[in-house]
């Protein structure tokens, strides 16, 4: 730690840094994509989204770098290859998850041609490191609106289709059966899910997102069950996360992503131990003590 | 009163392979029928068929009286052990609420839903786990959390995958016991099972695919040393105890 003090020189006026119009945006930014991804956070993890949300942030790469290269913003090209992915894996459905080898394989691709637009649009270098690690200091007041706007979008869609997609999300078959529109609302999640990936990688970056998509619902759903908890839980989570992180970044000036990160991790290791014991496995169901999880 | 499930000359195809044909047969209302046969005899295809989810070939499928189709709120449905990979992200009482709110949109869970929740907990015993996770709840209590959530919406028909699969004999003789008394309400169940002998105390009749043909028999002539070594393929007798119970063993 002591090094780490050295190497990065305390900020004695971190508090004035911290009132500056672009923390505030950073921390309005990161607080939406907070917000967004508690919201969509249960059926993330319920529906095993991991994979999802790592691959979309792949696919984005060379959205974004290549928006650049079009002379477009990268937000665009990002948020476009995030939506068009996010359609395909719906339409190839578990099939996507299954093909491990060629969806491996695409993925890299998209990485590949993400590095060719960089380098072929030459004042790039800092794009690439913005989509890799995520950049929330430069988060402009325009990009604010697009990720309110998102977040609207996102709760809106979730308040009309939530229940239906829960049901299709724990019980398919179950869903299937009833007439639900299992596969339609399998899109209608992954989309929503681009929207999210193309918000958090201008938080953290695409090889990070898992931190503020992934992480902070997974954490809440050790502590609850309940549906509409975890994502209250997630929420809170996603702006300790944010709010520390970017605090403790200013503190030390150096880049958010990582204190972001590392705060998710140390809230997700923390709750993993304390909870430990209330995950039991299937001997502690046999007996018929009634503590309530 | 028609028969609540009617199959005229039905058949069912997928891809090339016919899965089976020649299947005429009416289950009567109010009884507990099994769905026996090898494995791939296309077993749970007859209720995904009587679901709405496949098309019969030919012949005609009806249930109660109509063309099967999805969304049919007079049958629950309870597919082979669909929990696996949710259940500990899911509570007993809102994977059930969802048998019964789960089709609409919009937000809130309406009152009568809950109440029609609760219920269908107590009915099949399981108040008392209602605010656990499922993946903490035995194998049999699973079992009753799923049928529950397939009773909430007071079907008339209860289809069920292989309930039974992996369940002790204590808990086997529990969801039987408990699909007895389905029926007794005058609830029609149908079982997919392996083994027709944890449901023999309350068994009526048998869909029996062999051959690639779906019959169906009553008790009696289904429980038949015969029939059952040609089923599986290995040799089955048929013991009927000092008590009058009923058994199927491997010879």
């Amino acid at each position: 730690m002591g090094l780490l003090l050295a190497g990065a020189g305390w900020q004695s006026n971190w508090a004035s840094v911290l009132g500056e119009p672009f923390m505030r945006n950073a921390f309005v930014a990161g607080s939406l994509v907070a917000v967004a991804a508690g919201l969509l956070g249960y059926f993330v993890v319920v529906r095993q989204g991991e994979f999802a949300a790592h691959a979309l942030g792949h696919i984005g790469f060379p959205g974004a770098t290549g928006a650049v290269l079009l002379g477009v913003s990268p937000l665009l090209g990002l948020g476009a290859f995030c939506v068009v992915g996010a359609v395909v894996i719906g339409l190839l459905g578990a099939r996507a998850n299954e093909r491990a080898t060629a969806t491996g394989t695409v993925l890299a691709m998209a990485t590949g041609l993400g590095i060719l637009f960089a380098s072929l649009a030459t004042r790039t270098t800092s794009t690439v490191t913005n989509v890799l690690f995520g950049n929330l200091l430069a988060v402009t007041t325009g990009q604010l609106a697009v990720f309110a706007g998102f977040t609207a979008l996102m709760a809106l869609v979730l308040a009309v289709v939530g229940r239906p997609l829960m049901l299709a999300s724990v019980a398919p078959e179950v869903a299937e059966a009833k007439g639900v529109p299992v596969r339609a609302l399998g899109v209608v999640f992954l989309v929503l899910m681009g929207l999210l990936v193309t918000m958090a990688v201008q938080a953290v970056g695409t090889l990070l997102l898992f931190a503020l998509v992934v992480t902070p619902p997974a954490t809440a759903l050790r502590l609850t069950a309940r549906p509409s908890r975890v994502a209250m839980g997630s929420i809170a989570i996603g702006l300790v996360a944010v709010g520390g992180g970017l605090t403790l970044s200013t503190m030390l000036n150096l880049p958010p992503s990582f204190f972001i990160v590392a705060v998710s991790f140390l809230v997700w290791v923390v709750t993993l131990g304390a909870t430990r014991r209330r995950f039991p496995s299937v001997e502690v169901a046999h007996d018929h003590d009634h503590h309530h999880c | 009163m028609s028969a609540p499930v009617a199959l005229r000359d039905a058949s069912v195809v997928l891809g090339d392979r016919t899965i089976w044909s020649h299947g005429t047969f009416e289950l009567p209302a109010g009884s507990l029928t099994a769905v026996i046969g090898p494995n791939g005899s296309g077993k749970t295809t007859l209720l995904k068929m009587l679901l709405g989810l496949l098309p019969a070939s030919s012949g005609t499928v009806q249930v109660f009286d109509l063309p099967p189709e999805r969304g049919n709120t007079r049958i629950g449905y309870v597919p082979q052990h669909y929990t696996d990979h949710v259940g500990n992200a899911v509570r007993c009482r809102d994977l059930v609420r969802l048998g019964v709110s789960g089709t609409r949109w919009g937000l809130g869970t309406r009152a009568a839903e809950k109440a029609d929740a609760d219920a269908a907990l107590a009915a099949v015993g399981a108040t008392d786990v209602a605010d656990r996770r499922l993946s903490q709840l035995s194998g049999g209590q699973q079992q009753r959390v799923a049928i529950a959530q397939a009773l909430v919406g007071r079907p008339d028909l209860l289809l069920l995958d292989e309930p039974l699969a992996n369940l002790d004999l204590r808990n086997q003789r529990e969801v039987v016991d408990l699909l007895g008394q389905l029926t007794a309400h005058g609830v029609t169940v149908v079982v997919v099972v392996h083994d027709l002998n944890p449901l023999l105390p309350h068994l009526d009749g048998a869909v029996y695919l062999l051959d690639g043909h779906a019959h169906y028999g009553p008790v009696a002539e289904v429980v038949d040393a015969e029939l059952l070594t040609h089923l599986y393929g290995t040799q089955v007798k048929v013991v009927r105890t000092a008590q009058g119970d009923l058994f199927t063993r491997g010879a």
